[in-house]
């Protein structure tokens, strides 16, 4: 496959360089709201879509600051933008959704510092995606952000009432969990092919 | 140590809180993305929790000197924008310093603006203390993560590459456990220590709760 073809771009971004699992990105959301399924999943849809709105937008503001000479202030800028967009999501499930937002608690406004959402923007603006190569980035991002903690759910479910030595309860456990997850991605290095 | 004697509120405890019983990551889990990604040798793990504390310990000052004047409303937009630019400075401090640790740490340098840690200390601490204990916490927050950060980085370069700091430790015979320097290795590693504290608490609940063996036994 071509480096800058749209399906790589999206395969690479959800499956060979999974955002949680291999680059390590996002691992707060990851530990922290993956005890249920369906918080997860919610959690998982609502960081992909700040991971849209927030990429597009940091596009055209990067287009912005190159045309302006003022790339310092890209930083600034992003956290900026991610900020306004995790407010909007919240705002908008408070007023659709107020269960999921109360599930969700402190996790949503943490969206903020979720460091896979400014990765992703960064990484956008280090490979130089054009508008329609960054949608599809994001795109892949997000997908591949909710796989892992759908994974992740599924798994820390099954093992709710297994009986595991009481010092490896909680994190200790979930990070041996996604060691072995990260694992089994690690398979998925070779479809990237010469690359 | 700022243990000034006419200082009552300002004691060991507020420095050394950070290092162990609210260390951020081993306790706390906090601003785990670094400290899984860049601790693949013990000089990234060093210069990632440098970095760290100064953008801790400048935001933090910052936060607490401007607590009387940021509005409630707008205050986590206020912290992000005051820990961007501290983070914009390391940032070209680093790539002055050093254009090779630079390109090993790469996008996580970048990345300390979404260390939770850092926005943690801001809105639970920083925001609500006058300005030298903030400084004493900022300092003992930032050390527990730098040797967190060691912890993670020695074991790692030491299975992964068998070196220590650069230096080979077990000679020429010994083969490298390449997978503790890839992803999963950090989770295992991370895991592992994270083990060893619960196992230490856990004996040390018993022996709290057992005071006296003969009392237990009856």
């Amino acid at each position: 496959m071509e480096a800058d073809s749209l399906a790589y771009i999206f395969l690479n971004a959800a499956i060979i360089n999974n955002f949680v699992l291999a680059l390590f990105l996002g691992i707060c959301p990851f530990l922290g709201v993956s005890g249920k399924l369906q918080t997860a999943f919610s959690m998982g849809l609502a960081t992909a879509f700040v991971m849209l709105i927030s990429s597009l937008s940091a596009w055209f503001i990067n287009a912005l600051l190159v045309l302006l000479d003022l790339e310092f202030l890209r930083l600034i800028a992003y956290i900026a933008i991610i900020a306004s967009a995790v407010q909007l999501v919240e705002m908008t499930m408070k007023k659709f959704s107020p269960a999921l937002y109360r599930a969700l608690g402190i996790f949503l406004p943490l969206i903020t510092t979720n460091c896979a959402i400014l990765g992703l923007a960064l990484f956008q603006t280090f490979n130089e995606y054009n508008l329609s190569q960054s949608l599809i980035y994001s795109l892949g991002a997000g997908g591949g952000f909710i796989l892992a903690i759908l994974l992740m759910a599924g798994l820390r479910e099954k093992l709710e009432l297994s009986d595991v030595p009481s010092i490896s309860r909680g994190a200790a456990m979930s990070l041996m969990l996604a060691g072995i997850l990260s694992l089994a991605f690690m398979g998925f290095a070779g479809l990237g092919g010469a690359n | 140590m700022a243990l000034k004697p006419g200082e009552k509120p300002i004691t060991a405890d507020t420095f050394l809180r950070g290092l162990w019983r609210e260390n951020p990551v081993f306790v706390m889990l906090l601003g785990m993305c670094p400290v899984l990604a860049v601790t693949n040798s013990v000089i990234n793990a060093l210069a990632m929790g440098l970095a760290t504390t100064f953008v801790l310990l400048c935001s933090s000052v910052m936060v607490s000197l401007l607590r009387r004047h940021i509005p409630k409303e707008v205050r986590i937009a206020a912290y992000i924008v005051i820990i961007a630019t501290f983070v914009t400075v390391v940032d070209y401090l680093i790539q002055a310093i050093s254009l090779e640790i630079y390109h090993a740490l790469g996008a996580f340098i970048q990345l300390i603006v979404a260390n939770c840690m850092i926005l943690g200390r801001a809105e639970s601490y920083a925001s609500r203390h006058r300005l030298s204990k903030t400084l004493i916490n900022s300092l003992g927050m930032g050390a527990g993560f730098t040797i967190a950060l060691l912890c993670l980085g020695s074991v790692r370069e030491l299975l992964g590459a068998g070196s220590l700091l650069g230096i080979p430790i077990f000679g020429p015979s010994f083969e490298p456990w390449v997978i503790m320097l890839l992803p999963p290795g950090g989770f295992f590693v991370l895991g592992a220590w994270l083990l060893l504290f619960a196992w230490i608490k856990e004996r040390q609940m018993q022996r709290k709760t057992q005071p006296n063996p003969v009392q237990a036994g009856a």
